[in-house]
Order: structure tokens, then sequence, then C-alpha cells
């Protein structure tokens, strides 16, 4: 159109521009999440995590002039909050759910009081890729603006998925989750291999971090979250701890997210509220239609202290 | 403990006199150091509402014999009434800026109905005469600066889109919107302003999917008003898109794309207050102003910003300023369903209280309240 307006076709190309730029912290939080759990633990703490993430990449990306130093710093501090998950949990009758929450508000916490100065500076930022060059439509072309850090996730989905079938440690960590007796019989220690899934799960849910301050929304502030790190976690359940059906689930809650502005910005003015609350309402209908009283959840790992 | 006090005043009453001499009484002066309370919602570095409030709080801390205790993050709860008490208890405070919406009722009138002899002032302009007298509120009319904005825009906009991401539909947001999209048609009269409500005061992911909403449908230029504009400053400008700020100047954050900005000038009012404080004058409970009172400012024009525009702009920054000041909403106004909101031959003043019920979004707006 000669005024630059695509009119209704904003809405896909928005939903898919969401389901890019918006899911990536979910993806890497959910995919982190999936790891621990399956190894028997659930480190609810990843909220705490995901902001800590993104603070200490903004921090360090905006001090060494480096966004993927400071990548790899929000992977180092996520790996070390969940070590300090494991280690608390791996004390003699300690609730791992009351250490997530802990470790949440902790996390957040240390979060806001150490991003203090980083509010007002800003950083050196992520490059994208472009996939758009074959389109003349800017939209388009804004839309298909892809960070790396996407790719890698939506490329660990399939490898976690085939890592948890086909290798030892996937299934060492399945053994743990499923029973720790047999992973005790088999002579490993179950508190070392949830250490290590938590530690991993921490780390990619660091790396989710960086991409929010680092990428997209951009900037480090202290309503950067807004709640992803715990929608991702539930997303887990969700995707029946699966790697794959994590993926599918965080790009439908990015696109999702796109979806109320989206529709706003065509005309679709009413119920937006309703709109805006779109992953929400998603979440709970799919939880609703797959819930039954009958069995637990198909999929779950059965030394979860939700399902034990 | 009493000692220290006594000769720390004494010290203060010294280095004031000497100011005084040298400022040749311009300053007021403090018999003995006065403490000043500042309460915000949020972190006082957010380039947006609190940032303003702190800038207000640091124009107090270069008076000689104020002294400024602040806290951040305090939540609209029985939080703040904590705060407060701790402050006056603990600090001394006997002035108390709680700056934020909620704080007001119920919890800044119990403080003020509890600690009668100290002053309380609340910025939202919620004070009736049933609260107690120590208690004011106080607001500016920015809207009178978003119509400046509104006016650059319109100049600079080459699509005629214009677009606002908004938190929520409460009377002085859209009060907002119809100045800045009134402005933009004293510019170009075919302009429109796209609005995209986020649904909260600060929902970063929400706002940038909103900015790049609205530049996809062909929006060159945005403002915003939600508690922190930086996520929508930086998105629109990585994207080319010309921005209007809010709050407090952004072109830090995007020097090239920014034009002009609606900010708060608490920096100018606080002092005033304290000043009649210190002068024994009460300050009036209800206090209100624009530009003129020195309330609201607008930000430096960008470089991109045309000649045109400027002049434009600032003719209409001049009236404002005059004696017989400016209505940005007059009569035979008609709001984006076709209705007139406002008949024909009755201008809307500026302090008009009708104005402070707006509940349309005016002819040139496309959105809708609800």
């Amino acid at each position: 159109m000669a005024d630059g307006s695509i009119g209704l076709w904003t809405v896909p190309l928005a939903v898919l521009g969401g389901a890019i730029r918006v899911s990536t912290p979910f993806l890497f939080v959910s995919l982190g999440e999936c790891i621990t759990e399956r190894s028997g633990r659930i480190n609810l703490g990843l909220e705490g995590t995901l902001v800590m993430g993104a603070m200490s990449a903004y921090g360090i990306s905006y001090l060494t002039g480096s966004p993927w130093l400071g990548v790899l710093a929000a992977g180092i501090t996520g790996a070390l909050l969940g070590a300090l998950h494991a280690g608390i949990c791996s004390l003699p009758r300690v609730n791992d759910v009351a250490v997530g929450i802990a470790l949440m508000l902790f996390g957040t916490g240390l979060a806001f009081y150490l991003g203090k100065p980083l509010i007002e500076p800003t950083a050196p930022r992520l490059p994208a890729i472009d996939f758009g060059w074959w389109s003349d439509i800017p939209q388009v072309r804004a839309a298909l603006r892809v960070n790396v850090l996407f790719l890698i996730g939506v490329a660990l989905a399939p490898i976690l998925y085939w890592a948890f079938r086909t290798t030892r440690w996937g299934l060492l960590i399945r053994t743990a989750g499923e029973s720790s007796d047999a992973a005790r019989a088999m002579g490993h220690s179950v508190l070392l291999i949830r250490l290590r899934a938590t530690m991993v799960g921490g780390f990619l849910a660091g790396i989710g971090g960086s991409f929010l301050s680092l990428f997209y929304p951009g900037s480090w502030n202290e309503g950067l979250s807004s709640g992803q790190g715990i929608t991702a976690v539930a997303l887990v359940i969700f995707a029946r701890w699966d790697p794959l059906l994590c993926l599918w689930a965080s790009l439908a809650f990015g696109g999702a997210a796109a979806l109320g502005p989206a529709l706003q910005s065509v005309g679709v003015t009413s119920g937006y509220h309703l709109f805006n609350a779109a992953p929400y309402i998603l979440t709970l209908a799919i939880m609703i239609i797959t819930c039954s009283p009958k069995r637990t959840l198909t999929g779950a790992p059965a030394e979860l202290s939700i399902t034990r | 403990m009493e000692f220290g006090r006594i000769s720390r005043r004494h010290l203060l009453q010294g280095g004031a006199a000497l100011t005084l001499g040298a400022a040749t009484g311009a300053r007021p002066s403090f018999a003995a150091e006065t403490t000043i309370g500042f309460i915000y919602v949020g972190s006082r570095d957010d380039y947006g509402y609190n940032q303003a409030h702190a800038q207000g709080a640091a124009a107090l801390k270069k008076i000689p014999g104020l002294k400024v205790v602040e806290e951040e993050k305090v939540p609209e709860t029985d939080a703040v009434e904590k705060t407060i008490e701790s402050m006056i208890n603990l600090d001394g405070a006997t002035l108390l800026f709680p700056t934020s919406f909620g704080y007001y009722n119920p919890h800044m009138i119990k403080m003020a109905n509890k600690f009668p002899k100290l002053h309380f002032e609340h910025c939202g302009g919620l004070w009736s005469d049933k609260d107690p007298k120590n208690a004011g509120s106080y607001f500016g009319y920015i809207d009178e600066a978003q119509y400046i904005s509104g006016i650059v825009a319109g100049y600079t906009s080459t699509s005629g889109k214009l677009g606002f991401v908004a938190a929520k539909p409460i009377p002085q947001v859209l009060r907002n919107i119809n100045a800045f999209a009134l402005g933009a048609r004293l510019a170009n009269p075919k302009a429109t302003t796209q609005v995209i409500f986020t649904g909260d005061w600060s929902m970063p992911v929400k706002e940038a999917e909103a900015t790049n909403s609205l530049i996809d449908q062909g929006v060159d230029v945005l403002t915003c008003h939600v508690d922190g504009p930086k996520t929508m400053v930086e998105n629109a400008a990585r994207r080319g898109a010309m921005v209007c700020g809010y709050h407090v100047n952004q072109s830090p954050l995007a020097p090239k794309a920014y034009l002009t900005g609606a900010e708060w000038n608490w920096e100018a009012l606080y002092p005033k207050f304290v000043k009649m404080i210190a002068a024994g004058e009460s300050i009036p409970n209800f206090y209100r102003g624009g530009l003129k009172e020195e309330i609201v400012k607008t930000s430096p024009y960008g470089e991109a910003v045309s000649a045109e525009a400027r002049k434009h702009a600032d003719d209409v920054k001049a009236k404002f300023l005059s004696a017989d000041g400016y209505a940005i909403f007059k009569g035979g106004l008609v709001d984006n369903k076709g209705k007139t909101v406002i008949a024909a031959g009755t201008d809307r003043g500026q302090k008009d209280p009708e104005l402070e019920k707006m509940d349309y979004l005016v002819e040139g707006v496309i959105g809708a309240t609800s």
C-alpha cells in the first residue's frame, strides 16, 4: 500500500514477530526447568534467576562493551543460583518448592539492588540477523529480525529431546527423576545429578534473562520480567516435560503476548484486557482440558515433589 | 547525642547565614535543619514518573538547611504508612511528599490526621474539603506540554499517522492523548493518533509490542503515557520512528529520534512549596498549574524539528504563558464516535473541573476507552 500500512496483515505478522521476539525467554527458562524437573526437582526460583540474568548481562555488557560476555555472565549467574538451590535442597528434609520461592524473591531483590545504577546507562545490545532481506515490506523485515539466542533455543529443543532419549546423561537424569533408588542402585549420586541438572537449568534461565535486557525489550528496568519466569515454569507442566512441546508452547505464548497490542493497532479495541490476558487464559484452558482426577499428569517425573 | 545535634545545628545556621549573605537573601533560611521526606512507588532513576519527582527532590537538596530523605519502591499499601511514620519519628521529617497516586487514600489521609502539625503534599489532585487541612494535593496540566508535542509531531510525521502507547484509559491519560491529537491536528488537519492501551503502568514487553505494532501500521511519530517511557523510546528509535517523550527528558536515550517531550517541572515547584512554609504561609490545599505556573515544561527541540514546527509550537506556548491563557478543549469538540462532547460556544479552560472527568477520545484518535 502507498502509505506504508499493511492493514489487517499486521495481526498475523505481529503474532509471528511476537512469537519470535517474545518467546525466547520463555523457551530458555522452560528448557532449563525441563532438565531440572526431569531430574526430580522443581526450581521455582527461575523467575529470580531470569531477572538476575537480565541484570548481570546488562551490567557486564555495559562495563565490557561486549554483549556476548554479558550473555555468558548471565549464564554463570544463573548456574550459581541453580547451585545454591540444589545445595540447599540437598540438605535433609528441605522442600524444594519453598526454597524455590525464597530464591525467587532473593534473586529479584538482589537484581533490583545491584541493578540500581544500571537503569540509566545504555548497554551495547546483541545483534540481530536479518532474515527478511527477501522482502520489500519493512514490517516483514522488522518481524524477521531474529536474534541468535532464539535460534540456539530452537535448536536446543530437539537436541534435548534426543539427549533425554538416547544419551547416557539423559538416561541418568531421567532415572534420578523417576526413581532415585534405581539411580542409587546403579551407583550414582542422585544429589550430584540433581545439582548438575539444576545448574544447567539455571544457566539456561540466566541466558533467557540476558535476551530480555540485551535484545528485547532491550534495556534493564525493574518491571522487565513481569512474571515471565514463573510463567515459563508453569509452561513446563503444560508441555508435559517434553522439550519439543516446550518449544511450541513458548512460541504460542510469545505470539499470544503480541495479540493484544496488534489487535488494538488495527482497530479491534473492545476487550483488550481480555486479549492482553490471552497467554494466561490459554494456560488455564489447557490445564482444565488435560487434567484428570483419576491419574497423575502424564509424563510427570515420579520423584517430583508435586506428583509424589 | 544531644551535644552533637546542637553543634551541628549551630554549624548549619552559620552555613545558612553565610550563604544568605552571598545570595542576598534570595533563599529561604531555616532556623534549624528541616527534613523533607520523599516516597516513590518505583525506582527514582526510571527515566519516568519517579525520576521526575527525584529531580524535584534533588533541587531541594541544594538549598542549605534542608535535609531530604527518600525511599524508593514503596508499594501503595500499609507499607507507605510505615515509611511515613519512620520518616517522621526517626528522621524528623516535617514535610512529606508521598508521590504516587495510590498513596493518598486512605494512607496519607490517616497519617495527616495522626500528625496534624506536619505537612503532607500529594501529587495527583485528590484533595477535597473533607480531607485534613495539613494535607494537600498538587498536579500539573501536562496536557499543555502534550499539546505542544502534538504540534511538533504533526509537522514531523510524513505519513500523518501518530502513535500513543498508553497504560490505562483513566481521565488523566485520555486528556493527554486528546491534547496530543488536537495539537497534531493544528499542524496537519488530517493527522490521526492511534492509541494502544497496555493495561498497566509498567509492562515493558507489552509496551515494546505496542510500539512495534504501531510502527507496522505506518505510524512514524510516537509518544506515551506509561511510568517508564524508556522502552517505547528505545524501541521506536531502533525502528527509525521519531518520538516525543514523557515525564522527563529522554533525549539521551535517542538523541536523533527525540523531537520534544512533556516534562514535569517539580524542580521549580518544590522549592516554592518550601519557601511558602518557611515564610509561614500555607500552601493552597489544591494546587494546580501548567506551563505558566512552571509545573510542567517541554523538552528542548531535537534536531529533526523543522523551523516551521518550532515557530508554531513556540507561538502556542506563548499563548499558554500569556495572561489570558489558552483553551485546548474548545467548544464544538466532537469525539471519535461522532458525539459532540463540548457544546459549541463553551470553551473549557484548563482549570475547568469537567476536563478531569474526561471519558472520551476526540475525533482523530483511533482507539476506544474500553
